[in-house]
């Protein structure tokens, strides 16, 4: 047996639902080294950073398991629903912070953000088009929607990951490698799915 | 560092002082590297000591002046000033120093004199940051003659009882309290006077989001952020949004330098 079959073998035997618990206890961690001032001198913005930082990640990985199983025979999907449901939920941790902690739930700036800033624009943009996909991410779904329409809806993933990077670009003062290295990688991924269907 | 003598001085604000522990330790400095622990963790590195400032242009006085000379003949004093940072946080500091025109009026401006130009120490070997950058260094800053002449003006050497931190600009900066932070030019070793504006590095990097004067208005957005409010550091992380002030609080004493101009245009 490779070292491939014996990890897919690892894979039928472990489930996915110990994922939500494991991947939410990072955030847990997070926020309460944030509220105990263990995060520097503005954990407000460390706080909101890592959160998206990590739903970047997580988002990335979703990306990453088609890949994964074309070109390496790791089969990785079950846990899938797991990684994406993370990612929103880190991405909503991510909103809430700029909304409460960050903007204080002052309204009158927050619409000016979410209209003027390009960069609060696309992040904007790039959360909505996880929403249905959160609310999807369930078998009923499938089975209601039917599996082609069910997954046309996913493949929103494309623009969600693109943008989410893109976000990340912008809001810095200065170009700089890692968030540039996110979109790259993103708009690798993406690509390699037209990629793929040209050949089918 | 070293503790200091210092008087103290007229200069204080409504409101608490940030703790040292984060004004030294949540800093831009991108000679350092442009995270905001990165100043702390690679400043060490610099040498600071000897260290002169070669003082010239549309001067009588020129030279170069070694850092003992130029402290020899002034008073350092404490003065709390409000920071406001362009990124929509700010501080309040205890700095130590003396105004910016004492040694202005000892290099004797010529008659023509109508800018200064003020330039960072450039050493990539001690400054990492300066390594294979994009960024245009040396960091270059300038202010017209008459907001460098202005008292509240000041050359920093100290903060906090004791000399600058070099994550903080040492052995000595600017602090220009009425102006976004970057204005307030660190590790200062060339001041010039010139009849023409100067170029200022920030504003070289992106001219539609940073101006020459870069004076704090809570009413002038920049194009990606609201400068409407700030938010206090060291305060933890549910310290409350503060309304940004007009000149960051020293309208009183600088309004005056901009008598008719459109602040929308001369951002």
């Amino acid at each position: 047996m490779t070292q491939t079959q014996r990890l897919n073998q690892v894979v039928k035997t472990v489930s996915a639902w110990p994922i939500y618990i494991v991947g939410v206890l990072p955030a847990a961690w997070l926020f309460y080294q944030a509220v105990s001032n263990n995060l520097g001198a503005d954990p407000l913005k460390a706080l909101e950073h890592q959160l998206g930082e990590w739903a970047l990640q997580l988002l990335i990985a979703t990306l990453l398991i088609t890949p994964l199983r074309d070109l390496f025979k790791i089969n990785l999907i079950k846990y899938r629903r797991a990684i994406g449901l993370l990612a929103f939920f880190y991405a909503l941790g991510h909103l809430l912070t700029y909304l409460w902690l960050d903007q204080q739930w002052w309204w009158s700036a927050i619409w000016k953000d979410i209209t003027k800033r390009p960069y609060i624009i696309i992040g904007v943009i790039s959360f909505l088009a996880m929403v249905p996909l959160a609310i999807t991410s369930n078998n009923l779904s499938i089975r209601k929607l039917g599996p082609l329409t069910w997954r046309k809806l996913h493949q929103l993933t494309y623009i969600v990951v693109p943008l989410a990077a893109l976000h990340f670009v912008l809001l810095k003062k200065t170009w700089q490698l890692e968030p540039i290295l996110y979109l790259g990688v993103g708009l690798l991924l993406v690509g390699y799915r037209f990629w793929r269907k040209r050949l089918a | 560092a070293k503790p200091l003598d210092v008087v103290k001085s007229e200069y204080t604000v409504d409101g608490e002082i940030t703790p040292r522990d984060a004004a030294v330790t949540y800093n831009n400095f991108y000679e350092f590297g442009t995270g905001k622990g990165d100043p702390l963790a690679n400043a060490h590195t610099l040498t600071t000591d000897p260290w002169s400032v070669e003082i010239g242009g549309l001067v009588n006085n020129a030279g170069t002046f070694g850092l003992d000379d130029i402290l020899k003949d002034v008073t350092l004093e404490e003065r709390i000033y409000r920071f406001r940072c362009v990124e929509a946080w700010s501080m309040v500091v205890p700095w130590i120093g003396f105004s910016l025109s004492e040694l202005l009026k000892k290099a004797d401006p010529q008659s023509g004199a109508k800018y200064v130009a003020f330039e960072t120490l450039y050493r990539p070997e001690e400054m990492p940051g300066q390594k294979n950058s994009r960024f245009p260094y040396p960091y270059v800053e300038g202010l017209r003659l008459d907001e460098a002449m202005n008292p509240l003006t000041m050359i920093a050497t100290g903060m906090y009882g004791e000399e600058l931190p070099n994550q903080n600009g040492a052995p000595l900066r600017l602090v220009v309290p009425w102006k976004y932070g970057f204005k307030s030019i660190k590790s200062i070793v060339k001041i010039t006077l010139t009849d023409e504006q100067p170029p200022t590095t920030w504003n070289l990097i992106a001219d539609n989001e940073y101006g020459f004067y870069s004076n704090v208005n809570p009413e002038v957005d920049h194009p990606r952020w609201s400068q409407a409010s700030e938010r206090p550091i060291g305060g933890g992380l549910f310290a409350k949004r503060i309304p940004t002030l007009m000149f960051n609080g020293y309208a009183d004493e600088v309004a005056s330098l901009y008598s008719g101009m459109d602040l929308r245009t001369n951002f």
